[in-house]
């Protein structure tokens, strides 16, 4: 493992309160404070001058399709889509096919990681069998394989006595539960959020409140269990206030909100682009508003992309039909740069502190540090080059991207996993 | 000002001079139907597909009729005889018939958007016939055409669009034409069928009749599909018509001249006693015949033909 001396950098990690200029030093796959003088001579070097160095990005939610729907994306393809955008350590989740939810398709996910991964994959288990809601997956046994929390995602838990039982079950060992608040039966049929945009359109509205009852259910349930629930994906300005009364109670969950969400809206659906089609969907600038301040206070602890692939042909189709979700690993820090720290005057180690140390917080995984003896994960970018994202010929196995085409400033430049560059000039250092 | 659009995807996205073009044209070609020979030769060796993915029969027919009155040739399709039966996509069936040599593909279809969807998709001009919840231009065309037939210029006029306002295109044509004509819209339902949201797109809306049918010019009824109950928008088809239908009392709140419509098809004794359907303030059938002119003039125009140049020939 080769000796790295990244040289000039702003160095960015709101774990340790460090930002500045200066170096950083890597020896054998973990960050050191000073080599020796024969090491630096013999260290590769990184020159960094205009970079921002900061802690490898932590996402908690991606869909990497892997096993059963290869044709969207691997682990291969998807950890190569996360490496390119600065992420080190992601969350894959675990409505593949099959789910999830036995310790066989774990060991299965292991087995691909270790073969096919550039990046850290932590996979997630399933709450319940099949992700139908009706009975517990063997928990206890996915914690053993090495699940670093428990989801239904893409689905949710919709019988409020199961979800009791999975919180007092999963807390005996320590496991997070990771929640998609939705409850199904105001959501028939939906396909974006329901309000003057989908009257226009003609589209069946999924409306904010089938988001906040289930928020306010797993509120109600975390306070009564003791067991920590992680909201996904908020995008209702009243789910967000349902948020920061439980957290000013003691109550232990925690929440994420996508780049989407916090840059786009509804409106952007007027031409049927099935690329703005998600799940939750985009709301309303009033809620974008107020996942900002969310941000901003803590109520929201983190950023994760949702990222989710799914091929052209499967996005090409009428709105209705076509699947809900987008990719998000390739844009994120461009997009976050532009909506938080340009846009809504973020400081940048605000915003880095939201996709690194805040996310590892979440599930408590080792990341999201520069600490000395951490792994040495990192992420060099350039915060005002600009650069035109071709989603087609990203890194993922597919381009259903609202940003395609679009300009985005700010560039992840290099991408160090355990003291080893997987992502350099535009590519990807194969293993 | 010459007509300048290919597709006819939406009311919305029409000027009020636009709209007030296809109804000159429609007017000249409503002037054909009644003579002996009816058939007019401006698209002579045109190719018109009609696919109609979701079931209609009067809209399929007046587009059939116009097609035929135009001199085109006319190739129906629906679910059942489309490949989209088979899992095709909408993408290629639409491709297919272009590459048949189609001129013109007419769409109707279960899901909003699907014909502005088409036409990014192909060359030839796409008429939308009605997609999902959305729009259906052509029926708030005949619609105001046939208000202006018996009202004149409809600035001002109190107008009432009454039932399932939600899931209606008819509803969004109708109002997007008429607020662009400068009526003044009133939706009127269960709350649950008529969403403060509408107010957005400039009507009023109301929940109750009596105030809202008082001196109205036109009562527009939409039809109330029973499925509705079973996903709660309302309790009973028989509290629905106790509490919206329209009956001989509540139709006396009406101005005297006032004209009663319905796109069809529709549901007798629920949202319209009988004898109002049958009775001499009700246009329903002319609504259909001028749903022929209507649609010719649509072909016609999107085909690339001008208002001035109707010149039907005996």
């Amino acid at each position: 493992m080769p000796t790295l001396w990244i040289k000039n950098a702003r160095v960015i990690d709101p774990a340790i309160k460090r930002d500045g200029p200066g170096d950083l030093f890597i020896s054998d796959g973990k960050l050191v404070t000073s080599l020796s003088a024969a090491a630096k001579k013999r260290a590769k070097k990184i020159d960094a001058a205009g970079l921002v160095a900061c802690p490898g990005l932590v996402d908690i939610h991606v869909h990497f399709r892997e096993p059963g729907q290869t044709h969207k994306e691997t682990i291969a393809t998807g950890s190569r889509a996360a490496a390119a955008g600065g992420f080190t350590t992601v969350v894959s989740m675990p409505n593949t096919s099959p789910p999830a939810d036995n310790v066989g398709t774990i060991q299965f996910i292991h087995d691909a990681v270790r073969r096919d991964a550039v990046v850290k994959v932590l996979p997630t288990g399933c709450i319940t069998v099949g992700l139908k809601g009706l009975a517990l997956a063997p928990i206890g046994s996915l914690k053993r394989a090495g699940v670093v929390a428990i989801t239904d995602d893409g689905e949710c838990v919709q019988s409020n006595e199961l979800m009791r039982r999975a919180c007092e079950y999963a807390k005996m060992f320590g496991l997070p539960l990771m929640d998609h608040c939705q409850d199904a039966s105001m959501t028939q049929g939906s396909v974006m959020n329901e309000g003057v945009t989908s009257t226009r359109l003609g589209l069946r509205g999924w409306p904010h409140a089938a988001e906040d009852v289930i928020v306010a259910r797993n509120t109600i349930l975390a306070e009564l269990t003791g067991a920590h629930i992680h909201l996904q994906h908020i995008s209702s300005r009243h789910s967000v206030d349902i948020i920061r009364r439980a957290k000013a109670r003691g109550v232990p969950i925690t929440a994420e909100a996508t780049p989407h969400h916090l840059a786009l809206t509804d409106n952007l659906l007027a031409g049927y682009d099935t690329n703005f089609k998600m799940n939750p969907p985009l709301r309303t600038e009033a809620d974008r508003r107020a996942l900002l301040a969310g941000l901003r206070d803590g109520t929201l602890d983190c950023i994760s992309t949702d990222h989710a692939p799914h091929t052209d042909y499967e996005k090409d189709k009428e709105f209705d039909y076509a699947p809900n979700g987008i990719l998000g690993l390739e844009t994120a820090l461009a997009v976050v740069l532009e909506t938080l720290v340009r846009r809504s005057r973020f400081k940048l180690a605000r915003v880095i502190d939201l996709m690194t140390r805040q996310p590892a917080r979440v599930l408590g995984l080792p990341a999201g540090t520069l600490a000395p003896g951490a792994p040495a994960d990192l992420c060099l970018f350039d915060s005002a080059e600009t650069w035109t994202y071709d989603a087609k010929a990203g890194f993922s196995k597919s381009s259903n991207s609202p940003w395609h085409g679009r300009t985005l400033t700010g560039r992840v430049k290099t991408t160090i996993v355990d003291g080893r560059v997987v992502f350099a000039n535009s590519h990807i250092a194969e293993r | 000002m010459p007509w300048t659009r290919r597709h006819l995807l939406t009311l919305e996205e029409l000027t009020l001079a636009e709209i007030n073009q296809i109804h000159a044209t429609t007017d000249a070609f409503k002037r054909t139907l009644t003579r002996s020979v009816k058939k007019v030769p401006v698209l002579r060796g045109k190719t018109i597909v009609n696919l109609f993915l979701e079931p209609s029969t009067r809209t399929r027919m007046a587009f059939d009729m116009a097609a035929k009155r135009l001199s085109a040739d006319v190739i129906s399709l629906d679910a059942a005889t489309s490949s989209t039966t088979k899992g095709e996509t909408l993408r290629d069936t639409a491709e297919n018939i272009q590459a048949l040599q189609a001129d013109m593909l007419v769409i109707r279809h279960a899901a909003a958007g699907s014909p502005l969807y088409l036409s990014r998709i192909l060359r030839i001009p796409v008429i939308n016939a009605g997609d999902g919840a959305h729009e259906h231009p052509t029926q708030g065309l005949l619609d105001t055409f046939t208000m202006k037939e018996h009202l004149g210029d409809l600035r001002g006029r109190k107008i009432v669009i009454l039932g399932d306002i939600l899931f209606s295109r008819v509803a969004r044509s109708n109002i997007h034409a008429l607020t662009k004509m400068g009526a003044a819209v009133t939706l009127v339902g269960p709350s649950t069928l008529v969403p403060h949201w509408f107010t957005a797109l400039g009507v009023s809306v109301s929940h109750d009749l009596k105030s809202a049918l008082a001196d109205a010019e036109v009562v527009m009824l939409l039809r109330i599909q029973h499925e509705r109950q079973a996903s709660g928008h309302f309790p009973s088809l028989g509290e629905y018509t106790s509490m919206f239908g329209l009956n001989k009392t509540r139709a006396s709140w009406l101005n005297p001249k006032a004209i009663i419509m319905h796109p069809g098809p529709i549901n007798r004794g629920v949202e319209i006693d009988s004898e109002l359907a049958d009775g001499d303030r009700s246009v329903i059938l002319e609504q259909v015949t001028n749903g022929i002119a209507v649609r010719m003039a649509a072909l016609y125009l999107c085909a690339g033909g001008q208002p001035e140049n109707v010149m039907p020939t005996e």
